[in-house]
């Protein structure tokens, strides 16, 4: 059985498109903090999939390493952000986006 | 050039009235009356005597002798030192200071016995001898301008020194404001001086003003000498600027007498004869001085004649003496102008004290129709005025009789013209003294005091003034004033002069006529003359007018074009403007701070597209 | 570290030292302290005053290596009585806030000192931007001085002071980068004489711009007409210490740029600007007088007869004659000792009745005497009254306007018949006259603490209008190498276009 073709680099691109799409559209349309956190790191995975494939593609390590980065990075990003919604909740007992605004003027 | 003589110290002359300033000023309160009045009268008669000693040891005072103290103020090329210098006019100025300074300040000590304030009365005046010593001693224009400013300002302190009286406040506010408009002038001259001469030292300005030729049209010089002119006006209560000496009679009788009688209002005669070298290389502006003078003088006797305070009476009568003064000087008889000063000065701080007395003896009361046969009440009083009355009046052979005659000569001599108004005006100076005297001190007493004859203090410097009047044109001050002011060789018209002593002698008789023998025909020429009359009578509203078109405007203008309009409304407006707008372009663009986290995240979306966008436009290829 | 450098940095010193100590104790530290600077600034006077027309105390070590910025400090004749001036008046500012200021005491007292360390820094640095430096740090307590301690609108007075300044700085900053792009310093002394050399070749447009970028700077702050309008709201929102030391140091701090910097650097712009600036200061001198004529407020009254005053100042300087120049360094320690003086007695009256209307008040020499008489004598030195200090530096500006331009001095001349009227006319309504029936009096007559305050001012007013010579002398010796320095430059300049 002949080894199936490689799958071409524009699926790869095609489908991390598809992800960050859907992650900004969740960001823009949900109202809770949760799903929108967790839509942010759906662009992010969208964009290690891209540096992945990329890297692959050209024989490159650059694409990893910005890969681990951006994994530790989220990492740091969803320690220090649940952490920060979870006082959100604890003083306003609510996650609703829009009720969240005292910085407003 | 300094003289052969060593140094007179000089500087005690102004120095020693300082000194009493600033003895009754600092500690006044504490020292009592007596010792109050001890130091005032005691400074100015040592100045007095040191001015006696100072001038027997220089005599013959060919030349000026000038004394140096050092520097004042030094910048470049411009160097002030404190310099005083006498020479003849000096002499007789200081002579006139501080003589009639003496009589006028023991006169002063009974006058104001019952003052309030009495120690501030004393400091003032003795501050006034200082700046007015310190005027006629200085040897350069600055020096002089501080004693000219300084009098002025202890002229406004004394005007203003019922302080509780709006008026008397009023009074010296004006007096102080339209000296400075004098002053104004005086100082521009100041500065062109300083532009054309170099210097501002008497001796240097007037040696180069020497070598000048006359101008014939109008030069820098006639600039210099009009503005010179101005000031003069000021302090000299000239046209146009003669409207606060009227009001300055708000101040205690003795001030009248020695600050806007005799001595202060007689330095702008003294400044302009000072400045003769200048003064007769501009023709114009020569013209121009006895134009002023004659103008002043016609104009002031006319509202003399109509007024009734018997201090307002005679502070007309100084405005018009003074006009005399100009006129004088205007027609190049420095010499006669000075010796009208020296003898008005007699007479005319006599009339005022001799008033004062008056007006002591009826408690207050200083309006001439309500007095009346004073002259059997307080008979000291009359007699000594009465010395005053035919000296300003022009009866020979008294003081006034001998300089009005040596003005009116070289009026003549100028213009004839100005002669024929020059006698004009001394009937009507003779008219308005005597109806003055006569409603004072003939007739029935039409008032309701008890009137009571002054202490001899002060009818003591009343006798000693009264001799002066009588005697003081025998002084031959044109003649000692020779080496200042060559005398002109004009001859002694014998008509001319009969002509000016008949013209007073009518005055007289016309005044007897009008308010002794027939008492009720004023009231019915006045009448007659109406609207003339009521325009004299309030002094041809001229204070009106200067308030209409000046002061009004002028504050009136400033209220709410400068201030509200410029200042607040345009400058002030254009700064908060900029403010407002950046506030609003804050307000606009803080909308895009909503607080909101999806929609900056609909933002940055909207931003990164427009980015994609412009790159693809660009040709993404080049990327 | 010389005397100078020592009485720059014990202001900072005692600034900080009152942070430290309990606020109880405050005020007296400030007031020994104070004084001790101003014994230690006196020490000045004698060997500048030796050799006045040279730097004298110079200080010039490295502050910062990269870029260069130098901690250069040196003094003359001309910032010689400024500094003492600085020194003099804030034990006076201390003694007058002995009991005006009753809450947070001990930081008033520290800005207060903060304030002293900016404008002797200001006076004393040579290097543009250790200048800088300084030229901020007084903004800083002042706005806090205006902010916290200020009557009802501080809040707007103190940020539209603090705006109006800062925009000017700014442009002063710009202009101080450009000259080291150019240069390759900020010592003022070294690219003094780079551009007189002509080894900064500046275009003339450059120049221009240059001079304008300092000289507006400067302007805001004299302040020239029409860019004064800050000043009549800080001045009637201040509380007295920050008026007398807004109007006495402050804004002498633009007068000295302009003579310090403006004219050396930037000779030949300054002459072609000239009658601009002097048109300006001729209108702000009228403009100024007339409307100080009819204000209601005392403080403002005497904020806007300091637009008409600070303009002698600017005519003075634009003269571009010695007499000129002398006069306006003369005006300024003039301004500041008499207005100064002003603005403590309107003070005193403030404390006692609560009011700046000048309507609240009337017949006051009975109930004061002594206070009517120090009143007067300082009113009369503000309108240039002959033996007190005004009338020296305001004849020396007029005579050289006059040399300049002769319509110059008549106009200006205008200022000093309504400098009488405003200050006559402000002196009557509140002092004579019987007390108005709908007034009442809590006048009371100056007690000690407040004689000595503002005694030390008084007798400086008689002092330097009689013994003028002292106190001018240095001042001309170093106007006249300035005045060298910027002909020798124009000269230059004319010969290199031939």
């Amino acid at each position: 059985m002949p080894p199936p073709p490689p799958v071409p680099l524009v699926a790869y691109l095609t489908l991390s498109a598809i992800l960050f799409v859907l992650g900004v559209a969740g960001f823009l349309i949900r109202k809770n903090l949760i799903t929108m956190f967790m839509s942010i790191e759906l662009m992010l995975n969208a964009v290690n999939l891209s540096f992945v494939s990329f890297s692959y593609h050209l024989k490159q390590t650059d694409g990893h390493l910005f890969t681990f980065f951006v994994m530790v990075v989220a990492a740091a990003e969803a320690a220090v952000g649940l952490a920060i919604i979870l006082t959100v909740f604890k003083n306003r007992a609510t996650l609703m986006v829009d009720e969240v605004d005292s910085l407003k003027l | 050039m300094h003289s052969l003589h060593s140094s007179q110290s000089l500087w005690l002359i102004p120095v020693l009235p300082l000194l009493g300033f600033l003895i009754n000023g600092l500690l006044g309160k504490r020292l009592g009356k007596g010792a109050v009045s001890l130091v005032a009268v005691g400074t100015v008669a040592a100045s007095f005597a040191w001015v006696l000693k100072c001038i027997s040891a220089l005599m013959p005072l060919e030349h000026s002798h000038i004394e140096t103290y050092g520097t004042w103020i030094a910048s470049g090329a411009l160097n002030i030192p404190v310099e005083l210098a006498i020479d003849r006019l000096t002499a007789v100025m200081l002579l006139v200071v501080t003589g009639i300074g003496s009589l006028i300040h023991i006169y002063a000590t009974g006058y104001m016995s019952h003052e309030e304030g009495y120690e501030r009365f004393f400091a003032y005046l003795n501050l006034f001898m200082f700046f007015m010593l310190t005027l006629v001693l200085a040897n350069n224009y600055l020096l002089l301008f501080v004693g000219w400013e300084g009098v002025g300002l202890c002229s406004y302190l004394l005007i203003g020194f019922y302080y509780l009286k709006l008026s008397a406040t009023n009074a010296g506010n004006k007096a102080f404001i339209v000296n400075r408009i004098g002053d104004f002038g005086f100082s521009l001259a100041m500065f062109l001086i300083f532009v054309h001469f170099g210097s501002l030292s008497f001796p240097a300005v007037f040696e180069k003003a020497k070598a000048l030729s006359p101008e014939s049209g109008f030069g820098w010089l006639t600039a210099i000498c009009l503005l010179l002119l101005v000031g003069a006006t000021g302090k000299s209560a000239q046209v146009p600027l003669y409207v606060w000496l009227p009001d300055a009679m708000e101040g205690p009788t003795p001030v009248s007498a020695l600050i806007h009688a005799a001595t202060m209002v007689t330095a702008g005669v003294y400044m302009v004869a000072r400045s003769a070298a200048l003064f007769v290389n501009a023709p114009i502006a020569m013209e121009v001085v006895a134009y002023v003078g004659l103008i002043t003088a016609v104009l002031a006797a006319t509202i003399g004649i109509t007024q009734f305070d018997i201090k307002k009476v005679f502070a007309y009568s100084t405005v018009s003496q003074l006009g005399y003064m100009f006129l004088a000087l205007g027609c190049g008889a420095f010499s006669a102008g000075i010796f009208h000063v020296v003898t008005h000065a007699f007479f005319k701080a006599l009339l005022f004290l001799g008033a004062g007395s008056v007006i002591h003896a009826l408690e207050g009361e200083q309006d001439i129709r309500h007095m009346g046969g004073l002259r059997s009440k307080i008979p000291v009083t009359f007699l000594t005025l009465a010395c005053a009355w035919v000296a300003i009046a022009g009866v020979p052979p008294f003081s006034g009789f001998h300089s009005k005659d040596e003005i009116l000569l070289a009026a003549h001599h100028h213009h004839p013209w100005m002669y024929w108004v020059g006698v004009i005006t001394a009937g009507m100076t003779a008219f308005y003294v005597s109806r003055c005297m006569f409603m004072t001190f003939f007739g029935e007493y039409r008032g309701h005091h008890h009137p009571h004859e002054s202490p001899w203090v002060m009818t003591g410097p009343l006798a000693v003034l009264a001799v002066l009047s009588l005697a003081g044109g025998y002084t031959h001050i044109p003649q000692f004033l020779e080496p200042v002011f060559p005398l002109k060789g004009g001859e002694h018209d014998s008509t001319l002069v009969a002509i000016s002593v008949a013209a007073g002698l009518a005055g007289i008789a016309l005044a007897w006529f009008l308010y002794v023998l027939s008492p009720e025909t004023p009231k019915s020429i006045a009448s007659a003359l109406g609207g003339l009359y009521r325009a004299v009578y309030n002094k041809y509203y001229v204070d009106e007018v200067y308030y209409g078109t000046i002061v009004h405007p002028l504050v009136d203008g400033s209220k709410s074009i400068l201030w509200k309009g410029l200042d607040a409304g345009i400058v002030d407006g254009a700064v908060n403007g900029a403010g407002t707008l950046a506030r609003m372009i804050g307000g606009i663009t803080r909308r895009f701070q909503t607080g909101n986290i999806r929609s900056y995240a609909a933002w940055v979306v909207l931003g990164s597209l427009l980015v994609l966008a412009a790159m693809t436009a660009m040709g993404g290829s080049s990327l | 570290m010389n005397l100078l450098d020592l009485v720059i940095f014990l202001p900072a010193v005692a600034f900080l030292l009152l942070l430290l100590i309990p606020a109880a104790s405050s005020r007296q530290a400030a007031l020994a302290l104070s004084i001790v600077i101003f014994l230690a600034s006196l020490g000045l006077i004698g060997p500048v005053t030796a050799n006045p027309a040279a730097y004298s105390f110079e200080n010039n070590i490295p502050w910062i290596e990269t870029p260069n910025i130098r901690y250069h400090t040196g003094i003359d004749g001309l910032s010689l009585w400024l500094i003492i001036l600085s020194t003099l008046l804030t034990p006076l500012c201390v003694l007058i806030s002995w009991n005006y200021i009753s809450h947070r005491v001990k930081e008033f007292y520290a800005f207060l000192l903060l304030l002293e360390f900016g404008v002797v820094g200001v006076f004393a640095a040579l290097d543009l931007f250790l200048f800088y430096v300084f030229w901020e740090v007084t903004l800083v307590p002042m706005y806090f001085l205006i902010g916290i301690w200020g009557h009802d609108r501080r809040i707007y007075a103190t940020v539209k002071f603090f705006l109006y300044t800062m925009a000017g700085s700014v442009l002063m900053l710009a202009a101080i980068l450009y000259l080291y792009t150019q240069g390759g310093t900020f010592d003022y002394t070294v690219l003094t004489k780079l551009l007189q050399e002509g080894r900064i070749n500046l275009s003339h447009n450059a120049e221009i711009y240059l001079f304008l970028a300092f000289f507006i700077a400067f302007a805001i702050k004299v302040p020239l007409w029409p860019l004064h309008t800050w000043l009549p709201d800080a001045h009637v929102e201040a509380p007295t210490a920050g008026s007398v030391m807004l109007a006495s140091v402050m804004l002498k701090m633009g007068c000295y740029g302009i003579v310090r910097f403006c004219l050396p650097m930037f000779p030949g712009a300054a002459r072609e600007l000239a009658p601009w600036i002097a048109g300006f200061a001729l209108v702000g001198i009228s403009v100024g007088a007339l409307v100080a004529m009819v204000q209601p407020n005392m403080k403002k009254l005497v904020a806007y007869s300091s637009v008409s005053h600070l303009g002698f100042v600017v005519l003075g300087t634009f003269a571009f004659n010695q007499q000129g120049l002398d006069g306006a360094v003369y005006q300024m320690l003039n301004h500041g000792v008499s207005t100064g003086a002003l603005f403590m007695l309107v003070g005193f009256l403030y404390e006692r009745q609560h009011s700046l209307e000048i309507k609240a008040y009337g017949g006051v020499a009975t109930v004061a005497p002594k206070l009517a008489v120090i009143f007067m004598i300082t009113t009369l030195a503000s309108i240039g009254l002959p033996l007190l200090n005004n009338f020296v530096g305001e004849f020396l500006v007029l005579q050289g306007a006059a040399i300049a331009n002769f319509r110059w001095a008549v106009f200006a001349a205008l200022g000093v018949i309504f400098s009488a009227c405003y200050m006559l006319w402000m002196y009557q309504r509140t002092f004579l006259g019987k007390t108005p029936h709908d007034v009442e009096h809590h006048v009371t007559d100056i007690n000690t603490r407040e004689l000595v305050a503002v005694a030390p001012l008084v007798i400086l007013m008689v002092w330097m209008g009689t013994a003028a010579g002292g106190f001018l002398n240095p001042i001309s010796a170093a106007n006249a190498k300035i005045l060298e320095q910027s002909k020798a430059r124009v000269e230059m300049r004319a010969a290199n276009a031939r």
